[in-house]
């Protein structure tokens, strides 16, 4: 079992009440940007991936957002080369360079080698489509998302494993000298891994290309859904996808009584968590999901993504025509004026202990806090496990604890359970090195009867 | 009988829908970045005594996307060709808004394709005050809401939009959105090159036409599609209390004009 540790970076002096003001994070004006903070922060930030690193986790997760309190990462890379200096033996796992906004593929392929070369072969690079506040910042045509995503991630394994000099003349990218000198440490190219939240299209990419798939919190049920499509693809690709193809990303809070971890985990709702990262128009700008999974959205109940991605935005999306129309949600309430910051801060909290129930987040002491766990890795049976720290205003002090207390009892315990379970981690064996015979059977990777165990998720909790 | 048609013909190397209805000389009829609205009152008015041809946009509706149509200009180009294709040149045209747009870009790449040519607050050019609406980086609600000034006082507006939409009609608007993102994404809605190119249009009566309040395309704009259009005989016509869709917001007003400058 793969362990990581994993924050988003948040800038957690951001005022709550912009945030709901704002109705997301993403677009609260930088005039409330505070650079000694933003420097101090930064730097405790690595700080506790150097800690992580020491209490036992095997890897550190960074990711990239820009514009956006949520998360400081705005050049991961940056971080990312810093750690391949200061942190000895843990892989740095980047999930993902955001490709479709990425302008410059053959830089990113030499940023990439660099961290690689100085890391001395740590280096996970992922990739991702970006969220849709990302298009809007970075000025990438979301109509071109995929096909941008499809052309950059080519492009860079073709510097890293093509002879140079080349030429590359593509729909979107053209480059008449191609010839990085900068080349992986890892051969022939750094593993990859791919994160993802709802897009059944990147799990069946990831599948084809043997790319293990690391599951942003998505509830256990379409979590379990998606990765038998992974098996499923993987079997029509001709090989045997098991436990090392596979990832889950768990937000968690530790702290040494129960009590004190509920009253600090609270902290994971601050602003309304995830579900708030951009406002709807943000989320979805035009031709950023596919026609299929507008389709999709657009007729489904309910649906949920890591970054609020939700069919319920894409509603609001279309409900909002006329002056007089009468809405039931807060976010259009609270733009129209008819509900106060105070009562939508009393709405998003209200739901902590729900949260809770459904494994949103994990919060207690290791003692209530594992037997979550291994629920978990009994359901999905996954190779990597990300144990993301708590959002919001914790103090750096309760952070560095929590870290303790998984370091000292979470991870140990995990191990134990993993290795009882089976589960093989992207090291210890070989994505895709196992070839299947059509028409014969593969074993499972989700057990459907542990899933009836778990609690199921109330997707209007949106953390 | 019904007033109108659609059909899919195959022109300029591709499938496309057009709508047709009325009588008369043949009018082109260029429709917005939402896409063609619906048989309304003004189309059944003008069809009275004209002809209207509406093509269905490439990537809207029943007409495929046309992937190396990557910008307004390449789009005028393949309308240049539908028209020789279809063998209707020279023909009088209304763009509204992208329509009119890409009207211009048909006017700079051949101006003699048309007889008349009458825009509707088309961007394409750079607003020298104000901005164009990013329309992109806003809920289709609210993008809608900000087409008119008044939707209170526009009855048609509320006929089209006021109420909930189908998945169907939502999608609809989402393929529309995702092409003009496609192809309008960067710049914003404009083309740096238009102003420079229209001083070339020659012997074309053009007629403007703007709402003073136009919240998506400033009126801004009009003063410099005039400016752009000095060596040709330009007109500008601004309605008091109207937004983006003069066509519907001042129904009356905006046919007598357009009666008067095609006749």
């Amino acid at each position: 079992m793969h362990i990581m540790y994993f924050t988003e970076r948040p800038y957690r002096d951001v005022p709550e009440d912009e945030v709901i003001k704002n109705r997301s994070f993403f677009g609260v004006p930088n005039t409330f940007y505070d650079a000694q903070v933003g420097a101090r922060l930064y730097n405790e930030y690595l700080d506790e991936d150097v800690y992580a690193e020491e209490v036992g986790f095997d890897a550190i997760m960074l990711n990239e957002h820009h514009g956006n309190p949520f998360c400081m990462g705005a050049v991961m890379n940056v971080e990312a080369a810093i750690l391949a200096r200061i942190t000895k033996k843990a892989r740095i796992v980047l999930l993902g360079n955001p490709l479709p906004v990425v302008k410059n593929p053959v830089r990113l392929a030499e940023e990439l080698a660099e961290i690689d070369l100085i890391s001395k072969g740590r280096l996970v690079p992922g990739w991702v489509r970006g969220a849709g506040s990302e298009q809007i910042f970075n000025q990438a045509n979301p109509a071109y998302n995929r096909e941008y995503f499809n052309e950059a991630h080519d492009l860079v394994i073709a510097c890293w494993t093509k002879p140079g000099p080349f030429r590359w003349e593509g729909k979107h990218f053209n480059f008449r000298y191609v010839n990085p000198w900068a080349l992986p440490y890892q051969k022939p190219r750094p593993p990859i891994w791919i994160p993802g939240v709802i897009s059944a299209e990147t799990v069946v990419w990831c599948a084809q290309h043997k790319y293990p798939y690391i599951g942003l919190g998505t509830a256990l049920q379409s979590t379990v859904e998606l990765w038998s499509l992974y098996q499923k693809t993987a079997a029509d690709e001709g090989y045997v996808a098991g436990s090392e193809n596979f990832g889950y990303l768990q937000q968690i809070h530790l702290a040494d009584t129960e009590e004190e971890a509920q009253e600090q985990g609270r902290a994971a709702l601050f602003g309304g968590g995830a579900a708030n990262f951009s406002r709807p128009e943000h989320t979805l700008p035009p031709g950023y999901n596919s026609k299929e999974a507008t389709r999709r959205l657009a007729r489904q109940a309910t649906d949920y993504g890591f970054l609020g991605i939700t069919s319920e935005k894409l509603k609001e999306q279309r409900e909002d025509v006329g002056s007089s129309k009468e809405k039931s949600d807060t976010r259009e309430r609270l733009r129209k004026g008819q509900v106060s910051i105070e009562e939508a801060k009393r709405k998003i909290y209200a739901n902590y202990q729900k949260a809770q129930d459904g494994l949103q987040i994990i919060i207690g002491t290791p003692k209530t806090v594992i037997p979550k766990l291994k629920l978990i890795l009994e359901v999905l049976h996954p190779g990597v496990l990300g144990l993301f720290q708590a959002q919001g205003p914790l103090t750096t002090q309760q952070r560095m604890n929590s870290i303790r207390l998984m370091g000292q009892e979470v991870l140990p315990a995990v191990r134990e359970i993993a290795k009882g379970l089976g589960i093989r981690d992207p090291f210890e064996r070989e994505p895709g090195s196992r070839p299947y015979t059509h028409g014969t059977s593969y074993e499972a990777i989700v057990d459907l009867e542990a899933l009836k165990r778990a609690p199921k998720r109330d997707e209007s909790v949106r953390v | 009988m019904a007033e109108w048609t659609e059909e899919i013909t195959h022109v300029a190397g591709t499938d496309l829908a057009i709508i047709k209805g009325g009588t008369g000389k043949p009018l082109l009829i260029l429709h917005e970045e939402l896409g063609h609205p619906g048989w309304l009152s003004y189309h059944q008015a003008l069809a009275k005594d004209r002809t209207l041809i509406i093509p269905i946009q490439p990537g809207f509706g029943k007409s495929p996307r046309v992937e190396i149509i990557r910008n307004f200009h390449e789009l005028g180009l393949f309308y240049s060709w539908v028209l020789r294709d279809l063998d209707l040149a020279p023909i009088d045209v209304i763009g509204f808004s992208t329509g009119g747009w890409t009207a211009a870009e048909m006017a700079v790449a051949n101006a003699k394709q048309f007889r008349k040519m009458v825009l509707v607050a088309p961007p394409g050019i750079k607003a020298p005050e104000g901005d164009i609406m990013d329309v992109f980086a806003v809920t289709i609600g609210t993008q809608l809401n900000a087409t008119v000034y008044n939707a209170d006082a526009t009855p048609e507006f509320r006929k089209l939009y006021g109420g909930e939409r189908t998945p169907e009609q939502f999608e609809a608007f989402e393929d529309a959105r995702t092409e003009t993102a496609r192809i309008a994404w960067d710049p914003i809605l404009h083309n740096p090159s238009l102003p420079y190119f229209l001083q070339g249009v020659k012997g074309l009566p053009t007629q403007l036409v703007w709402g003073k309040n136009d919240a998506v395309v400033p009126v801004s704009a009009c003063g410099a599609y005039q400016t752009a259009l000095k060596n040709t005989d330009v007109k500008a016509s601004v309605f008091d209390d109207c937004g983006h869709r003069p066509e519907i917001e001042k129904p009356e007003a905006f046919l007598k004009l357009i009666r008067e400058f095609l006749a």
